[in-house]
Formats: C-alpha cells, structure tokens, sequence
C-alpha cells in the first residue's frame, strides 16, 4: 500500500516516502495553471476564473496531464487577477473571464503567449513574459512569500511535496531513524532549536520587534504547566494585510513553525487567533489543522514521537485592541478585550495565567526557513540587529500596489520606486506612514532611511507589522493625523484614563484645526498630551497613539500653520479651508455641474463658461466630481 | 423544550460548555439568529452559571456582535487608512444620504444593514465595499449608489413574483 493512501504518517520515513510518491506523479514537463485567490484578485474576480480554467481543463481533449490551482496571493495585487501558466512561469495580469479561453488554447496547449496580458513597465512600456523579470519582483527576496503562488493552500500534499514539514522532522528526529525514539534522542534538542533561533536574530514580525529566542527560552524556563502558545493572526492595522496573505496563502508554515515552537518551548496547546474580518483566513486554516491531524502531523503522538501538540482556532470578535497580547489572552479566555499592565511577563503568566508564549503569525512562518537554511544563512540578511526578510503590505498612491518581501535594510525609496514604480497618476510623493495606526508618516528628505526596527523608531514611527501607506501631494497631513486619532480613540478599551480621554482631547483639537477652528497654541497643546499619553498609558495601543500626531507636527509642522495661521489647507483636502473655481479655458459649458449643484451657486449659459458663486457655494464638491472636463479646480 | 433553548444546548455542547469559549458561542449563537436575541443571550448565561452583564459586556465591546436584527442584505464599506484616502468617506456619505441609514444601521424597510469596518485586507484594490459577501473593488460614490440600487430593485421583482 503507498502511503498516499494510508491515512496516518507515523514515522518520519513516511512523509519522505509520500513526498517522494508526490512528486513521481508529477508530469515532468507538467502544465499547471496557478489562479492567484489572494485577497486582491478574489475582489476583482478571481474565484470564476478559476472555475472556468477548471472547466477548460476539464472539458478539453488534449492528452497532456494540466492542473488548474488556486493558489495565495502573487503580491502584486493591483494588477489582479493574477494567473501564472507552467512551464515557463509566464504571468498574466488583470485576466477577465473572456481571456480564459484564449490564454487556455495559446498558451496552455500552443504554448503560445498572449503578449496583451502581459504585465508591462508603467515607466518604460516594456513587457515581461515571466514573473521573476518583472522589476516588482526582481528587487524583492522571497522567503515567507516563497511558496504564496505556487502551492494551493487547501491541500497539504502541495505543502509536503515542495518540502513542508521537513524542518519540523529535522527538529523531531534524525534524519534516518526509525518511529519510536523517546525524546533526548532526537534531532535537536528543544535547546538547540532555541539556539538556531538565537543565531538567526529573529525579531517579532508583529510589530515589537522582540527577539523571539529570548521570549521562547523564557517561556520555556518559566514555572508551571501546561504551557501555550499563540499565533497571533489579529491583524488589526487597516492598510495591511500580510497576515492575511500568509494565513490564506500558506496557513501550513505557520501550523509547522507553531509545532517546532512548542517543541521548544515545551507547550502541547496552541491557539491562532484570527482577525473576524478575515473569514477565509479561519477556512483555510481549520482545513489545514484538520487535514494536518488526519495525516498525524498535529495531535497526539505527531510522525509518531512523543510529541504531542493541538492546535485551536478563535475568531476575534472584532477590536483592534486584541492585538495587545494581554487583551488577545483575555478573549481568548472569553473576556472583553482589555490590556493589563506586564509587571509580569505572559510567558510567565499569560493565557489561563499559564505560562504563555505568543507571536506573530508571520514569525511562525519564518520558522521553518530557519531551521531548514540554518540561522546563519538567515543572519546573513538584513542589518545588524534586524536581520532577514519582512513582508510590507505596499499600497496607497503608489502605481503597483501589493504585498512584497524584502530584506530588512533596504532603503525606502528602493520599495516605493523601484519595487512600487513609484507614485501613482505623476503626482509627487508627500510621505510614506509605517508602522500601522500608532506609526508615523516619514517625509521624502529621509526616504534613504533604511528599513530596521531601531532607524524607524528613531525617525518617530516604528516598523509595526508592515504597512507601508504612500500618500501624495493630495493628501492633508493633518486629516491624517485626525484619521488615525479617530481610529484608535474608537478602538480605545477605555481602560485607561490617558488613552480614553486623551485621544478624545486630541481628536477634538485636531477635528477644530481641520474645520478651519484651529488656535494658536493647539500645537502645544497636542504636544503636552501626547507627551502625558505616552508615558502614562498602560498597553502599547495608548503609549504609542500619539505618534501619527507627533510626527506630523514634527515633519509638516507648516501644514498644521497653514490651517490655523491662514485658513488654508494646502493639500486641498479639509472642506472649507479652500474653494472651488472653474478654469474658463476648460470649461465646455456642459451644464453637468450648474444641474448638479445642490444649493443653485453656479450659473452660466450653455456652450460657455460657467461660474461659482462663492457666497452661495458650501463646498460639497459635487462640482469637482461630476464635471468631465476637469474643469472645477480647487484652489 | 422550546427550539430556542435546544439551539443554545447545541452550541454550549459543541464548545463543551467551556466558559472560555464563550465569544465563539456567542458568534455562533449570532451566526444562527443574525444577531444576539435576548432570550437567547438569557439562556446561554443560565446554562454557563455566568451573569448577564458579562455577556453584555462581550457584546458591546466587540464590534462584530450586534444586538438588534439585520436587514435583508448586508453592505459593508471599508474605512482603512488607504480606502479612507482613496475617497471611502465620500462613499459612506452618499450611501447614508441616498438611503438615510447611519454606518451600524439598518435601512427604514430592512433592505440592508449598513456597517463600516476599519480595513479588510484588500488594501490594494481600495475603496472596498462588500455586499452580502461579494467584494466590489475600487467603488466611487456613484458606482456604490448602483450596486445598492440594484439590490433594491431585484427585491421589488423579488416581491412581485412572491405575490400571487
């Protein structure tokens, strides 16, 4: 019998053998057709493509063997939807339900390519067949993403055939012994696994920034039992989603890098806690746990050693603030969502005041890259106290928006021109905002500063857990600051004074500066508040809620003496604080903005130009959006 | 015994009746009744020997967790930071002036319930506005407005073939 028929791996010997068996029933010259089914492309459509790709296969008399997969986001999502035929890694963008059939017959059986879909330069016009020549692609250094488009992450055999699970046989056992050897005899001792960890300089991916070889070794070192740990997949910062892409596109490295953590660590119980706005992210990460224990990978007795391990899913229930671990172990445990101060440390008192061990769900995944390629290759990358890759949700008002992979040290301006293409429709680039809600915005003279926990801290933002917001010229940095204020006073627990009232007062300064009410001295005052906020605040959330505030007064000081100086707002974003106009020589003389216009402010005759009454007009704006010509300007 | 009380008998089964399990109860108990019913949060409080106003606490704290019955659809925009600059607070406007109905509310008829989320992780495809599970990219004020139009318009058909 092979094993791909059995139901229970129960030695280490066979997931070699049902890989080996995997893979000899790979065609070599194997034609697949990958439908990316990130969240981008899903948006955009792709679930029918893939549907009609299965049904060309299906239907189609060829007598070459072809695969039609939904795979985990490309990164480049707003080309979307994404589809990647094999051989030859070809890589066809913005693919509509028409295309199906031509890119089926040319290039899947003809083995022709369809040069029009093809993604081509926004710059230089020039087109590339195959995704690694793409630029986008080309600066980026894969290794989470590494299989994100290539395996379907709805089946574990595409995970165990391209070499899942091997790091944690590496971790269990050696390399050709047999089932049952008790614990001390195996491959790595828990303390060499923490050791690896260790020499790799792996740092928290959600945002702290914590060296995760201490946290596992005081997890581990802690008194009492049973112990935990946690994936902590509530990815809460709006305007990021790689944690998405990870749990959706490969959610089997994060359950092998939990396993080689509680190997570590000692624990038999884990939990991933996923965000309630991501309901296939909880889909297809009970489908791997569950085809994982099927296979005896999680359970009782995994590849049949001693070790035991079982994995929970919990959806959130929606509050940013559960990505504070005190508050994500208080859900967990069926409570409301509140911080409690860390006098004590949850690895020494976390969940079910248990020793607790909790990361990223991105740290889980860059797990088994290490044990597999060793510490020192991951140490290699990077700089040198932030080493080896991290995943930036790139987007904003940059030309390619996705998700991207690059070594930590690399300079901003390489992401946002070189991997981004750069701003998007010509306009200038204002700032870039790092760090989620509590990071900061990072003006153009400091984008040579390298990404790296330390260097963004110090410029008033922080590495978070990887958005990276582009903003232009169009962009009004104080309705920035007010936006990010609003969202973390609405996601304040209201525990604490400093946060809940605080925020209010800030937000109340700011909400007046941008309607045109702004006082000398609100500056001042935005300071000394935040000043009392983040010394004061019990969890991370409230100590760093001031940060948008504090480096937009720091960088766009002028933007905020605009508005409460002259009125104004440069960016031509807060109502009120800038009028609308219509340019004569542009003006058609439609009559589209005269019929639109809710309070009767413009008036003109057909066929030529109109005008605005300006004591009559209340600056909706209708105008600006419903002229075709351009034509209303705002000045 | 009342079908209400074998539902929460059911859930609290399903979870072993294991109070630290009690949020995804409660989603449970919300993903059968499309919201949090009274009597149903009463019975789920009683069978886990729990106070009330710890469920309540839970239910108003969590923003996913809604205590009054949704409308016929459900439409939800995003208002993440890059759907934010991209123009979804000119979306929300139109759709609560068009259709008078505040972001949390229901419509007047029970059309739709209009909620507004802080980012779904679609980021690159901004503004993102969702309706009853389908994903529209890239919405403006006017594209919003028609997709919310057409709901309207196939309940009346909806009703019509309904009458005899």
């Amino acid at each position: 019998m092979t094993v791909l028929a059995s139901k229970r791996l129960s030695s280490f010997s066979d997931l070699q053998r049902m890989r080996e068996e995997l893979l000899s029933l790979r065609v070599p010259s194997g034609r697949s057709i990958h439908v990316c089914i990130g969240p981008g492309c899903v948006a955009k459509g792709a679930p029918k493509l893939y549907d009609l790709f299965c049904a060309a296969v299906k239907q189609s008399q060829a007598d070459v063997q072809v695969q039609a997969k939904a795979v985990g986001c490309h990164g480049l999502c707003a080309s979307g939807p994404i589809v990647l035929v094999q051989p030859g890694d070809i890589f066809y963008q913005q693919v509509e339900e028409p295309d199906v059939a031509e890119i089926f017959r040319e290039t899947v059986l003809g083995g022709r390519v369809v040069p029009r879909l093809l993604y081509q330069d926004p710059q230089t016009g020039k087109k590339f067949e195959a995704a690694e020549e793409i630029p986008f692609y080309k600066v980026q250094q894969r290794i989470v993403l590494s299989q994100n488009g290539r395996i379907d992450p709805t089946k574990i055999t595409d995970y165990i055939a391209e070499g899942g699970y091997s790091a944690l046989v590496k971790v269990l056992t050696p390399a050709c012994a047999g089932a049952s050897l008790p614990l001390r005899q195996q491959g790595m001792t828990p303390e060499e696994v923490i050791a690896e960890v260790e020499v790799a300089g792996l740092r928290g991916r959600g945002g702290g920034g914590f060296p995760t070889a201490r946290k596992w070794r005081s997890c581990r070192q802690a008194e009492g039992a049973p112990k935990y740990v946690i994936g902590n997949g509530d990815e809460g910062d709006p305007g990021a989603f790689m944690d998405r892409a990870v749990m959706e596109g490969n959610p089997h490295s994060i359950i092998e890098g939990m396993l080689i953590g509680a190997y570590a660590i000692g624990s038999s119980q884990g939990y991933i806690y996923v965000r309630n706005e991501y309901p296939l992210s909880v889909e297809r990460l009970k489908e791997a746990i569950e085809q994982a224990k099927q296979l005896g990978l999680v359970g009782q007795n995994v590849l049949g050693t001693s070790f035991s391990f079982d994995i929970r899913i919990n959806r959130g229930g929606g509050a940013f603030v559960c990505g504070e671990s005190t508050a994500l172990m208080a859900s967990l445990e069926g409570r409301t969502g509140e911080p409690r101060a860390k006098y004590v440390h949850t690895v020494e008192s976390g969940l079910w005041g248990k020793p607790t061990n909790l990361n990223n769900v991105e740290t889980w995944a860059t797990v088994p890259h290490i044990i597999n390629r060793g510490g020192k290759w991951f140490a290699g990358i990077g700089t040198e106290k932030s080493k080896g890759t991290k995943i930036f949700s790139l987007v904003g008002k940059i030309a390619n928006s996705g998700l991207v992979e690059v070594p930590m040290g690399i300079t901003l301006r390489r992401i946002i021109y070189e991997i981004g293409g750069g701003i998007r429709d010509g306009k200038k680039f204002k700032a870039v905002q790092t760090g989620g809600p509590s990071g900061g915005c990072i003006p153009a003279e400091h984008l040579d500063a390298r990404v790296d926990y330390e260097e963004l801290t110090k410029l008033g933002s922080m590495m978070g857990s990887g958005g990276l917001i582009v903003m232009d010229e169009d962009t009004c940095m104080v309705n920035v600051a007010r936006y990010f204020t609003d969202f973390l006073l609405a996601e304040s627990c209201g525990k604490c004074t400093p946060c809940r009232e605080g925020l209010a007062q800030m937000r109340h300064i700011l909400q007046g500066i941008t309607k045109g009410d702004g006082q000398v001295g609100d500056i001042e005052k935005l300071n000394d508040l935040a000043e009392i906020l983040s010394g004061t605040a019990l969890c991370a959330l409230g100590a760093t809620a001031a940060n948008p505030v504090l480096s937009t007064i720091r960088y766009f000081r002028d933007e905020y003496d605009a508005h409460i100086l002259d009125r104004r707002c440069p960016a031509k974003e807060c109502r009120g604080l800038f009028i609308y106009q219509i340019d004569a020589e542009a003006c058609k003389g439609c009559g589209i903005c005269l019929k639109n216009c809710p309070v009767d402010a413009i008036t003109g005759e057909r066929k030529s130009p109109h005008v605005i009454d300006q004591q009559k007009c209340t600056r909706c704006g209708t105008c600006w959006e419903k002229c075709p010509f351009t034509a209303v300007l705002k000045v | 015994m009342s079908q209400g009380s074998s539902l929460i008998e059911q859930i609290v089964d399903r979870y072993d009746r294991d109070v630290g399990m009690l949020i995804p109860m409660m989603q449970d108990l919300q993903a059968e009744c499309g919201y949090l019913p009274g009597d149903g949060l009463r019975a789920l409080a009683k069978r886990l020997d729990v106070p009330l106003t710890r469920l309540y606490a839970v239910a108003t704290f969590y923003a996913s967790f809604r205590l009054a019955p949704k409308g016929a659809h459900e439409v939800t925009l995003c208002m993440g930071t890059v759907c934010y600059l991209k123009g979804s607070p000119r979306i929300s406007q139109a759709i609560s002036n068009e259709f008078k109905v505040a972001p949390g509310g229901t419509t007047r008829d029970g059309l739709f319930t209009f909620q507004v989320v802080n980012c779904m992780g679609a980021c690159a495809v901004a503004p993102v506005m969702v309706v009853d599970g389908k994903y529209y990219d890239g919405v403006s004020p006017a594209s919003a407005l028609e997709v919310l139009y057409e709901l309207a318009a196939n309940e009346t058909v909806a009703d019509k073939e309904a009458e005899p």
